[in-house]
């Protein structure tokens, strides 16, 4: 039973003006068996939230601190992240050419698992879960993300989220840019994911339309860098009715 | 501008030697004489990067050419199908149909050479292999390979420069209409070598190369590919690769000439470095001269260096240069990328829990893998790799 607590957590980023703080006091407890969604206005911090969890070099964290089942994260390098058991699926998947996706994929596998998958269940396992994703099995041989679509990008991320297996997965606007036939494969992806372990996911996105394929527990609006609303999935349809104008003017007067 | 009006051009006068200097790759000077070339002194924009005490007097004429550059021909016997082999006196008419020298070295290497083998690719024929000897430590040699296709032929050959001494040579590619010449040409000199070749490709109607370029050894590698379109259709993809150790010069100068409507050219070169304390710097350059000339409507061309600097001590300069004179293109772009690890990449692999030294190591291979994985022939592609590999063993990455 994993949890994922976001305690004050406060970020910064270097910019040519200097140091600009993106997170300011976030609080997020996510627990296995929950689905939190993060939804906010562009410019938020709500892709840094993503990006500072999983350690990107841009981010430095300037207050606070994330546990993972009691294991302080921000101490742990990306890939020890990883292993502990998270995972994020970004919004722009780099793309390494030259690398191709069975190695990738394998090399992941064989870091997060603590050793080589036998090949012959491997290279099963791998086909039943891009047959899943419907991504076509030649997508293996070409260089990780590299010429891949939008959707294709999205489809390859989720692929890792079930081969991985983290405890807690971060999906950052996973929904953006596919058409309606991508959403709902990917969505049923992610739901598989969540039924087949006791596992928590942190979807973080910007509209509520992948919210009829993911059920959440918990809503949360994000603004000014900081959770300013939580409710349960009410506070999406309040969200898609009357936007954000709300809480964006919250978030001003409170900073 | 046709080889024929350039050369006229080169009877009124030496460049350099009163009249208006060429500006840009669009007025460059050609002429298969060595004389109508001024010696260089290495601050002409084409040698400002070479270093001209180390090209054993291939640039001012003190060279003496006492050796010989050994053309061999696998299976040159000419019993395999559609491969013919010939050795050619300098009259023959097919010499020169790749184009015309464009530096002092390669028109040294036109006026000094007797004889030239010439190969023809007829048909299907399985992949040839041509090695190119170098005349050995202290020699000096010329020598003229010219690789020619029938039209329709779809034909592979690999070249592979190997040996040492110094040796200036011209290497003409001639395309008929709608074939497809795959060509690998690989620099694998011992750590003596001086190798200054010029590349002449000339592609027929609808006719295609796919020409890749390794560089690997030699103390000074010196490529000028020059891509010309004789018709429309024609297709270029020239990829390459270096890997420049201590002491090391690669350098890689192509222009892409788009004269005619409707031909396309993709160019990806990439080199690695890694330099020594204490030692001259690892150097590589790439020049990447692309025209697109007003009559070229539909051409559709791009081109891209990257280099990974693996350590200090190294040098990388990149010189890409678009010149346009239609505005009735497909698309044309360019770019070149310096430097270390890609930190993105990195921490991509690194979020999916692979350690950050393996991470790198997939970096690195992919670096080089994005040009090896597109030779077709699995033997020199994995001997290729193998030595990829032991160059890194240098660096421990």
């Amino acid at each position: 039973m994993s949890t994922l607590e976001i305690k004050d957590l406060h970020a910064s980023v270097t910019t040519d003006a200097g140091a600009k703080e993106i997170l300011r006091g976030v609080d997020l407890t996510v627990r296995a068996g929950e689905t939190h969604a993060i939804m906010g206005p562009n410019g938020s911090g709500k892709s840094t939230l993503a990006y500072a969890i999983a350690g990107h070099p841009k981010y430095e964290i300037t207050g606070g601190e994330v546990l993972l089942d009691g294991e302080n994260v921000l101490e742990m390098t990306v890939d020890e992240r990883a292993r502990a058991g998270l995972f994020l699926a970004m919004q722009y998947p780099v793309e390494v050419p030259g690398v191709s996706m069975a190695n990738f994929l394998r090399s992941a596998a064989t870091a997060v698992r603590g050793e080589a998958p036998k090949l012959r269940t491997w290279v099963k396992e791998v086909k039943g879960a891009m047959d899943d994703l419907e991504i076509d099995q030649a997508f293996a041989e070409r260089s990780v993300n590299e010429g891949f679509s939008g959707g294709e990008k999205k489809r390859h991320e989720v692929l890792q989220l079930s081969l991985l297996k983290p405890k807690v997965a971060i999906l950052d606007e996973t929904d953006s840019g596919l058409d309606v036939d991508a959403l709902r494969v990917v969505s049923e992806g992610v739901n598989r994911y969540k039924a087949a372990g006791d596992v928590g996911v942190l979807l973080i996105t910007h509209y509520t339309r992948i919210l009829k394929h993911i059920t959440p527990d918990y809503v949360h609006v994000f603004a000014g860098g900081r959770v300013v609303e939580s409710g349960g999935a009410e506070l999406a349809d309040e969200l898609e009715t009357n936007g954000y104008v709300k809480f964006t003017g919250a978030a001003a007067a409170a900073s | 501008m046709s080889s024929s009006e350039t050369v006229a051009t080169a009877a009124e006068g030496k460049y350099g030697q009163g009249g208006v200097p060429p500006s840009g790759a669009m007025e460059r000077f050609l002429s298969y004489d060595v004389e109508a070339f001024e010696v260089p002194g290495g601050r002409e924009e084409n040698w400002r990067f070479t270093p001209m005490k180390r090209l054993r007097g291939l640039h001012d004429g003190t060279a003496t050419f006492d050796g010989t550059a050994a053309i061999e021909v696998a299976a040159g016997d000419g019993s395999a199908d559609g491969v013919t082999v010939e050795t050619v006196g300098r009259d023959d008419a097919r010499i020169g149909k790749g184009g015309v020298p464009a530096d002092r070295v390669a028109a040294q290497a036109w006026s000094a050479f007797r004889e030239a083998t010439v190969v023809t690719l007829d048909g299907t024929p399985e992949p040839v292999t041509i090695t190119l000897n170098g005349p050995g430590t202290g020699a000096t040699a010329v020598a003229h390979l010219q690789i020619r296709t029938t039209p329709h032929a779809q034909a592979t050959v690999v070249v592979e420069g190997r040996g040492s001494g110094a040796l200036a040579d011209n290497i003409e590619f001639v395309v008929a209409d709608g074939s497809k010449l795959v060509v690998v040409v690989t620099e694998e000199w011992a750590d003596d070598a001086v190798h200054v070749s010029g590349q002449h490709i000339a592609l027929g109607r609808d006719a295609t190369i796919v020409a890749t370029s390794i560089a690997f050894g030699g103390d000074l590698v010196r490529v000028s590919p020059t891509v010309n379109y004789t018709a429309p259709g024609g297709s270029a993809e020239l990829f390459g690769l270096g890997f420049a150790d201590a002491g090391q010069h690669l350098e890689q100068r192509l222009l892409v000439d788009h004269s005619t409507p409707n031909c396309s050219s993709n160019v990806l070169y990439k080199n690695a470095l890694q330099g020594e304390e204490g030692v001259t710097d690892a150097h590589t350059v790439w020049i990447g001269d692309v025209l697109i000339r007003a009559a070229a409507e539909q051409t559709e061309t791009f081109e891209f260096n990257r280099n990974l600097v693996l350590t200090a001590h190294a040098r990388a300069d990149s010189v890409p240069n678009l010149e346009i004179e239609t505005g009735e293109i497909a698309g044309a772009g360019h770019a070149s990328a310096t430097g270390r690890f890609d930190d993105e990449q990195l921490f991509y692999l690194q979020s999916r829990g692979i350690p950050e030294d393996v991470a790198r190591r997939l970096v690195v291979r992919g670096f080089f893998g994005e040009i090896l994985n597109r030779i077709p022939i699995v033997e020199l592609r994995e001997r290729l790799e193998a030595a990829v590999e032991a160059e890194l063993a240098v660096t421990g990455v």
